[in-house]
Formats: structure tokens, sequence, C-alpha cells
């Protein structure tokens, strides 16, 4: 790819993103709330109003399971809408449509039609706005067969892969954490997609697997940078994609390095730690692993609102090192 | 509630509702509590400028009249449901300031030991069962808690607060109809501001009057100017002896004006300068009643002036208490997720 690389912010390459697909395919369009003239909750959707007006860019009433719906239905019908939610919690007032309709509805009828909508949930804690504004839903929907579930995890991923859910025949569901989007990137111009269902390994390492997701890959790489002063050498896997999951990428990673260590923001059990650490005892890899899997997740509490607490109850750097640590030198 | 006495209530015979209605004790204790909203949300608003405390929280100045009017004739037994913009609610309803900074400041000494901030203020004693950060999201709730007083015979009545923005969710009309048909003690007070955040009530909403959609439920829609607080009062008197007697829900409609943006940070691109003066200069809650008072002889100026003194004072030493409360331990997080256990 030849074409120009800036340093983008994550929000703004999202914009970009959503700016170029409705500028190639007119039956994109935006729907969600406060995202005309207001920009967005979280300034996402910016000034795309006035580039293309109101009928492209529509603000909806306080409606999640109309507005939803509403989407899903203009997809069903040859539309291309992209869904924002304003905090990923809401998604819990729109389930019927997303995992009744939306996800089964190519399935129930046989293959005679597709749902191609993409919906976008800004998720996750650290900014002090408490128990309905901070989780971390991903793994809910990830449990529904019929939806594909993506959290990038950098700039050039936000624009690549939302993209790619654009152009995909089936609801996409993009998770994106709050505390990403001032984060900045390099971020190509103009139009390449980022494969939905592809793991990235984000660094290189002989000694231990961390598979992370969203905010947790850079946490996991920060964690990575000290470890390796200390002769640990961390494999960083950027799941990407929590379905449907590359299994081969995480497998091949756990049979280099032997160990492997889960990290993401959502409450630890029954989500996507145990959902890696089952694959992998499924797999060939198990044979490889010289320790016990570890996950790190979060705690087992709604998100408190004091900062300290809400600080204690997300896997943080330190403890990241610590587990790594531990686990390569063998601590239980 | 003990009112006015006979010989006094014939001298106010022609005064509006509340002159009629209460003591001027209990009016000036009205005026003393707007105030208190007023400089409460003003120091939690200063106290968020100086980085004092986090996350976001959402003002009601503007609104004053509309919480205090709906709460004059509730009894301490009588509970509410409240929203994202509900520090009026809260002090409406008879809680301590100084335990609502303790919680903004995320202090154990708060209303929910910081583990709720702005957005789940609560004051459970006092029959606040809480602020929620979801939209609609406590209107079936009041409905539930109508339906335990029913059930119960506690003769309790219940208020759900919301917004204009509110009534858009499919929560309000699922639970105006259960409330309708079951009859329940319940009153649903729809606080209008005219915008649900940037989102204008003529953009979003297909009747003109949030009211008219009572009808859609078979209970009475009522609206009044929700910023003079004897309008306000009237109305919820009445909705409250209809719930009382067994007779079902009211609909009020309280039509407002928040002077502040949406929340913390707001460009106010989808409202003018104009428009926002107009309203703050020309109709603010406080004003307006303050000078009723004043007209009608129920206070002077220096009584105005003991007031506001008094408040600012409360606000002063509430905000000292919450810096002074300790701070939970992080070893308490798991706390209160499931009920504690002997
Ligand atoms: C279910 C849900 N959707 C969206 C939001 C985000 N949000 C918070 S307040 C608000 C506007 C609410 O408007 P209104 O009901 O009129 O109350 P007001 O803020 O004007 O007091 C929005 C969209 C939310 N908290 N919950
Ligand atoms: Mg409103």
């Amino acid at each position: 790819m030849d074409a120009m690389v800036r340093e983008l912010s994550y929000a703004q390459a999202i914009q970009e993103a959503m700016a170029i697909a409705m500028e190639m395919d007119e039956r994109v369009f935006l729907m969600g709330e406060d995202i005309g003239v207001y920009g967005g909750a979280f300034q996402v959707t910016g000034d795309l109003v006035e580039r293309f007006g109101t009928e492209r860019v529509i603000d909806t009433p306080i409606s999640e399971l109309g507005g939803a719906g509403v989407a899903v239905g203009a997809a069903l019908t040859g539309m291309r809408p992209i869904f924002e939610f304003q905090f990923s919690d809401f998604v819990t007032l729109a389930m019927e449509q997303i995992v009744n309709q939306a996800a089964k509805m190519r399935f129930m009828l046989g293959g005679e039609v597709s749902v191609p909508v993409v919906m976008r949930f800004p998720a996750g804690s650290g900014t002090g706005a408490a128990a309905q504004h901070s989780q971390s839903l991903e793994a809910w929907l990830g449990h529904v067969p019929g939806l594909k579930v993506i959290q990038p995890a950098t700039p050039y991923d936000a624009k690549g892969m939302l993209l790619a859910a654009v152009a995909d025949p089936d609801p996409v569901m993009i998770f994106e954490h709050k505390l990403l989007y001032k984060m900045k990137g390099p971020v190509p111009e103009g139009y390449y997609t980022v494969p939905i269902g592809k793991a990235d390994i984000r660094r290189e390492g002989r000694d231990l697997t961390i598979v992370a997701t969203s905010i947790m890959v850079q946490k996991a790489l920060d964690a990575a940078a000290t470890l390796e002063a200390e002769g640990i050498d961390v494999e960083v896997v950027d799941l990407r994609t929590i379905r449907p999951m590359d299994k081969q990428t995480v497998i091949d990673s756990v049979k280099k390095t032997s160990r492997l260590m889960c990290v993401y923001e959502a409450v630890k059990t029954l989500g996507i730690g145990a959902e890696v650490s089952a694959m992998i005892a499924e797999s060939e890899a198990f044979d490889y692993l010289d320790a016990p899997i570890v996950r790190l997740g979060g705690a087992e509490t709604p998100i408190p609102y004091n900062p300290e607490l809400e600080k204690a109850t997300v896997p943080q750097v330190p403890d990241i090192i610590t587990a790594a640590r531990d686990l390569v030198k063998g601590v239980r | 509630m003990a009112g006015a006495s006979k010989a006094v209530a014939d001298s106010r015979a022609n005064l509006p509702f509340v002159y009629r209605q209460y003591s001027a004790e209990q009016l000036k204790q009205v005026l003393y509590k707007m105030y208190l909203i007023r400089r409460f949300e003003e120091g939690a608003e200063e106290s968020y400028m100086r980085g004092l405390i986090h996350g976001t929280m959402h003002l009601s100045i503007g609104q004053e009249a509309s919480a205090m009017g709906i709460c004059m004739p509730l009894g301490e037994d009588d509970q509410i449901t409240s929203t994202h913009r509900g520090h009026g609610h809260c002090i409406a309803k008879g809680a301590e300031v100084k335990r609502m900074f303790a919680e903004f400041f995320g202090k154990t000494t708060g209303y929910c030991k910081g583990r709720g901030g702005s957005m789940h203020i609560a004051d459970v004693a006092k029959g606040n069962l809480g602020a929620n950060g979801i939209v609609g999201g406590g209107i079936p709730i009041a409905v539930g808690a109508a339906l335990s007083s029913k059930m119960m015979k506690t003769g309790k009545v219940v208020v759900s607060f919301f917004g204009d923005g509110a009534n858009n969710e499919g929560a309000f009309h699922e639970a105006l109809n259960i409330a309708a048909v079951w009859k329940l003690p319940v009153i649903f007070v729809c606080e209008n501001n005219g915008y649900g955040m940037s989102t204008s009530t003529a953009r979003s909403t297909a009747v003109k009057n949030i009211a008219d959609r009572a009808a859609a439920y078979s209970m009475p829609g009522v609206i009044v100017n929700g910023n003079i607080f004897s309008e306000v009062a009237e109305a919820s008197y009445k909705a409250v002896e209809r719930a009382r007697a067994g007779e079902g829900p009211t609909l009020i409609e309280s039509k407002t004006y928040r002077h502040r943006g949406h929340s913390k940070s707001d460009r106010n691109r989808y409202r003018t300068k104009e428009e926002i003066e107009d309203w703050m200069s020309n109709r603010d809650p406080i004003t307006l009643f303050e000078n009723e008072l004043r007209e009608f002889g129920f206070i002077d100026d220096k009584g105005i002036e003991a007031i506001r003194s008094e408040v600012a004072q409360e606000i002063a030493d509430g905000i000292e208490f919450a810096k002074a409360s300790p701070s939970p331990d992080v070893s308490e997080t798991g706390n209160y997720v499931y009920t504690e256990q002997a």
C-alpha cells in the first residue's frame, strides 16, 4: 500500500472509515442517538452530518430497541446501516432485535436473506461513569451464532475492520473501548480493509503467549516491555475478533511458547478467557503447555464509581507483569 | 400535611394553590431547598472543574421548582424513582447534601458508599429508590413499587421522574399501560426540558405534548408550567390524592428547561444562546417563586438573605464533610454484589 500514512486517533480513524464507506456506497448511512449536530457522545461521528446531511446521519429518538430494529430491517431490505449505541451497556435494551432477529434471520429463512448491519458499541471502564456505563459485554454477543463480534485495538485496525464490517454481508458488532478513542497511531489514507476473523501477533516472543483483547493489548505490550528487561520474552496476540475466533494463530503461538495467559477487561468468569483456554485445552497445543493457563480478567463485580476501586476492578499493567512473571517462573 | 390555619387561609383565598395550602414556614423551607439544590449543583460543578470529582454529572439547574413541587405533597414514606438528572429530586425528597457530596467524592459516607456517584445517587431511607443511568430505567421500577404498596397495603404513593427523551423508550409505554390496567398508586412525572441530550422533542417525539400520551393509557394527562412551584405542587397534590384513593395513575408533564448543557461537556450546538438566556433571565424558577413569596408577603429581603447565607453555610460544610471522609479500601471492591449473609 503506498497511500499516505498519518497519525490519527482511534476515533478519527473510525470517522474516516465511515466517511469513506458513505462516499463509496450510497446505501451506507448512520443512525444513533445524538450523532448529528452533537457529533456523538464521544465525538466519533463528529461533523459528518455537515458533510452527508441529516438524511444519512440520522439522530434517533432515545429508543434503542426500535432504533436497532429499524437498522436491522433496513439492512434486510437493501440498505447498509451503521448503528451507533451511545454506550455499549444499552445493548441490553436492544438484545431482542440483535439476538433473536438479526443473528438468526438468514438461518431461519434458509439463506434467502442476509442482514448486513454494522453496530458500534463504545465500551469499557475507566471514565468514572459507574456500573451502567462501563461494562464490557462483548462476550454476550460472542455467544450468538450468526453475529460477528470484533474488538479493534488500534486506529489502523479500527478503520480497516470497520470497512471490512460494512462490506460484510452479515451483522457485525464492533466493541470500541472508550479509553482508546484518543489513542493515536498510523493510519493510511483511503480504502483498505483488515480481515474479520484474523488475530494479529503484535509482538513476538518465546516464553509466554498473552492473548489480549481491545485496550488490554496495549497494556500487555507495556507489560511485555518491562518484562523484556527481566529476560522474559512475551508474545502478544491481539485477538481482534472474538467470533469467529482465529484459533490457529493462538494454537501456533502456544505451541511455540508453551505458556498461555488471557488478558481482558470483561468479568473474568464465563467469558473470552474461558473460551480461549478451553480451545487450547481441546487442541494439540495442550500437550505443549508447561504450566497451567492463567486468566486475568475483570473482578466479579459491577464497575464501581470510586476511581481507585474502579481501577482495581480491571487488570492494570502491574497486574499483568506480576502474573506473567509468576507464570514463567513457575510460582503458583 | 399541616397547612395554614382557617383565618390565614381566608385571607389568602385568591392566591395560587400553595399559598392557600401551606404555612409561611413551609413555603420558606421550599425556597431554602430550591436554593440548596442550586447551590449543591454549583458546588458539585465547581468541584468537578477543579478535578475533585471524576466521572460525569447532569445538572438540573433551572428545574428546581419541578422537583420541589412534585415532592411537596409526598410524605416521608412515599417513594420516588429518579433519573441521571436527579440531584434535585434527591434533595427534594429529603436527602442531606453532605452525604450527597460525599458520594460524589467517592467516599464511604456517601449515600452509595462511593460505589454509585452522581448517576446513581439515592436515599432509600427517605424513599428515594435511586437515580438511574438508563434512560427510562426507573419507570417500570416505580410501577413495581406501587404494586408493592397495593399488595402490602402500605398506602405509599410512588412518583417516577423521567425526562422527555425517556418517553420514547419502550419501558415508558409498557409501564404506563400496566399501571393503568392495574390502577396502581403511581404518578408519572415527565420533566420536559425540551431536549434529550441534543435532540429536541420536535425531532424525537410524535406528539406535541408528552401528556397527550396519557390518553393512550386511559389516565389523566396534566400539563404544568414546571418553573412555577405552585402549579407543579397543585398538580402533584391532585395526582397524589387520586393515587391514594385507589383511582390509579396520572401522567404529569412539567415543562421546564435546563440551564446547563446536557452533561459535563456540551457545546450547546443544538440550541441558541438567546433561548438559554431567555429562560435564565425571564423564567428562572427560583426567582419566580421568590418574587411571589415577597409579593404575597411571606418573606422580605432580609428573610431571603438569611436563607441564602444559611444555604451557603450548609454547602460549605457539606463539601468539608465530603473531603474529610474516608475512601473505601480497594480490598472492598467485592462488597455489596450479593446480600451479605451471616
Ligand atoms: C437507555 C439509554 N439510552 C441513552 C442514554 C444516554 N443518555 C443519557 S441522558 C440522555 C438524554 C435523556 O433525555 P431526557 O430523558 O429528556 O432527560 P434530560 O437529560 O433532558 O433530563 C441520553 C440520551 C442512556 N443513559 N440510557
Ligand atoms: Mg429532556
